[in-house]
């Protein structure tokens, strides 16, 4: 086996983006987000792997990789809370969600639960202003939350994997009738 | 029922629209992709964009049909076309909706585009957070590919066109035209300097158009209506309809499509029901959060490039945020540099530092601690950065705060003098990160 960290599957879906690109530099955002599907985050030893794959330095890589902000240059728990705090949420109330999430958890902002599910994290604006306080917890958008929601929301997760609480596609105002 | 005729959110206001290609093709899609591939030269489509006077919905509202005119005709290599996608301008969610629930409509418009520029290949650049956005989007392409309306020789015209999906990763930056091109390079989203222009120097030293999605979904109802339906909407030099995003204190936020040219107390007190609670309105941002701050005394100006760049402001991105009476402005302006100061991408030393000494003030003026001389200084330091930056972020970050001097200067004063924020007594550090 060639690579250190990343799986099989990652590389073959790293090496299936390349004819979209005329460069295989091009490449790195989708490596680094498949590298972070595969293993939960951004390792060095992934980065170097993605350094090989596509012909350039680690360096070159891991400077990317430490300059988008949904990377995780770390571990994070298995669900990836992060609630939104830019101006138009918190004009409706991003702190006072912050704070049931904090007090719920019984974590800090930036930490994660000992059980390794849940991590907060306050991010900027996630194109959800109308319909905040608003958070995305890993692929989905949770939105227009009440601490009864999240409180819905986590229990979900932890049960099922899955909430239906989820939003989308996307529409505001909704039409009568949509969810 | 909406008092405007919708263009753009028209599809999906249809109860059960689902926007799948068979949905969108019953509703007349992709009619004028093959229009203009079987009877209208890109010369003519060109000419018919810049008769319909459509202005760029990313922000700022450069003329369409001009900028797709700056691409050299005699170019020997590849042309690119890039819909910007990121909609990361605090106050904006409208791309979103365009993408989610209608994707096929912003895709035939950078078919025609990408016809009319002599591009064979597009990137939608979409932010990272859009995953929803981004399998909607890949799903739609593919269902284009299988009918042959994107791949080779469409609609039997010889014409080609490529496209693919390629998502951020969270930099409010790439969505500055040159930084998303970086970022598509597999490069940090760092700006580059202009001149050259991405029409002669684009992506990977091509000449390359960036359009907005918006601007791209107006596209097909150009050609299907004709230049003149569309220059006939709308006032002055801004044509046509434009979507809003209306959020904050209002009781009905949301995406509304109307002529450019609604006034901006129609826009919040009728079409998004206006003040919660019924409050009185205090200040409210035109254009996004880089948009300069207006007061009521603004409400009767209307929602057009010039008319809002004269009141001081920018119509911008569109995204209309709305703050009642009891919104401290110190807080809120702080709120904002929090945002640019996380966003700033580094590259320029005044942005990189000054966006850091400017939230360092507004956080003491914020918890009691402000000093006399300290609104001189964030006047100061603001004059320092406006201007003196490689990429327009540095007149984005100054203006809300400038904007907030200028209109609320006596809130400062009194943050100062009384030693506390008359909103929030106690308040500590927002939620810094
Ligand atoms: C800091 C900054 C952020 C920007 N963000 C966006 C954005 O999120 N979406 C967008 O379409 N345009 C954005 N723009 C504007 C783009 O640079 C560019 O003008 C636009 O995409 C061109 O398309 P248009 O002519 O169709 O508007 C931004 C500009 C700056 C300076
Ligand atoms: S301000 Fe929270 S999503 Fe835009």
């Amino acid at each position: 086996m060639k690579y250190k960290a990343l799986s099989k599957e990652a590389v073959a879906r790293i090496e299936a983006e390349l004819p979209k690109y005329p460069d295989r530099r091009s490449l790195t955002l989708p490596a680094l987000r498949i590298a972070q599907e595969d293993l939960g985050y951004v390792s060095e030893p992934a980065m170097i792997d993605i350094a090989e794959i596509l012909e350039l330095t680690p360096i070159q890589v891991y400077d990317v990789a430490t300059f988008y902000s949904q990377y995780n240059m770390k571990p994070v728990g298995t669900y990836l809370v992060q609630v939104c705090k830019t101006l138009s949420c918190a004009l409706v109330g991003a702190a006072s969600i912050v704070e049931h999430l904090q007090k719920k958890l019984g974590i800090g902002i930036g930490e994660t639960t000992e059980d390794g599910f849940f991590t907060l994290k306050v991010v900027e604006c996630l194109a959800s202003c109308g319909s905040g306080p608003m958070m995305q917890i890993n692929d989905r958008y949770y939105e227009q939350l009440t601490p009864e929601k999240v409180d819905q929301i986590l229990s979900d997760l932890k049960e099922q994997g899955k909430s239906a609480l989820a939003t989308g596609p996307f529409m505001l105002p909704a039409l009568q009738g949509q969810k | 029922m909406p008092k405007y005729e919708l263009v753009l959110l028209k599809n999906m206001a249809q109860p059960g629209y689902t926007g799948s290609l068979e949905a969108y093709r019953q509703a007349g899609g992709y009619a004028a992709l093959e229009k203009v591939l079987k009877e209208r030269t890109p010369a003519d489509i060109i000419e018919e964009v810049k008769k319909s006077g459509l202005r760029g919905r990313g922000g700022a509202g450069f003329p369409t049909g001009l900028k797709w005119s700056f691409i050299p005709k005699d170019h020997k290599g590849l042309k690119y076309l890039c819909c910007n996608a990121d909609e990361s301008e605090p106050g904006t969610y409208k791309d979103r909706q365009l993408i989610e629930r209608d994707p096929h409509q912003m895709l035939e418009g950078l078919a025609i585009c990408c016809y009319a520029i002599g591009a064979e290949r597009a990137y939608i650049y979409i932010r990272g957070e859009f995953d929803l956005g981004a399998e909607v989007l890949e799903n739609a392409i593919q269902e284009a590919y299988r009918a042959n309306l994107f791949g080779k020789d469409l609609f039997g015209s010889g014409v080609n066109v490529d496209v693919s999906v390629h998502r951020g990763a969270g930099a409010y930056i790439c969505g500055e035209e040159t930084a998303l091109l970086e970022s598509i390079e597999g490069k940090r989203g760092k700006p580059r300097i202009k001149p050259p222009f991405p029409a002669i120097h684009g992506l990977y030293q091509e000449p390359t158009v960036i359009n907005n999605v918006e601007t791209l979904a107006n596209l097909p109802h150009i050609i299907n209506r004709g230049a003149e339906w569309f220059a006939s909407i709308g006032i002055g030099k801004s044509t046509g309809t434009r979507v809003f995003s209306v959020s904050g204190h209002v009781k009905r936020p949301g995406n509304y499509e109307v002529p450019m040219g609604v006034t901006l107390r129609e826009m919040i007190y009728d079409i998004a029901g206006g003040m919660r609670g019924d409050k009185p309105l205090k200040a409210f941002i035109p254009g996004g959060a880089s948009a300069p701050m207006m007061k009521p005394e603004h409400l009767d100006i209307p929602l057009d490039f010039e008319s809002i760049k004269e009141a001081g402001s920018m119509l911008g991105s569109g995204g209309i945020t709305v703050m009642e009476e009891e919104t401290c402005i110190v807080w809120a302006a702080m709120n904002l540099m929090e945002f640019f100061h996380h966003e700033s991408c580094g590259q320029c030393t005044p942005c990189r530092e000054g966006s850091g000494w400017v939230l360092q003030i507004l956080h003491r003026i914020e918890q009691g601690h402000g000093r006399e001389g300290d609104i001189e200084q964030l006047e100061n330091l603001c004059r320092r950065i406006e201007g003196k930056t490689v990429c327009a972020f540095g007149e984005a970050e100054v203006g809300p705060i400038l904007s907030s001097i200028k209109h609320f200067r006596a809130e400062y004063e009194q943050h100062i003098r009384e030693k506390c924020c008359p909103f929030h007594p106690n308040a500590t550090l927002s939620m810094v990160h």
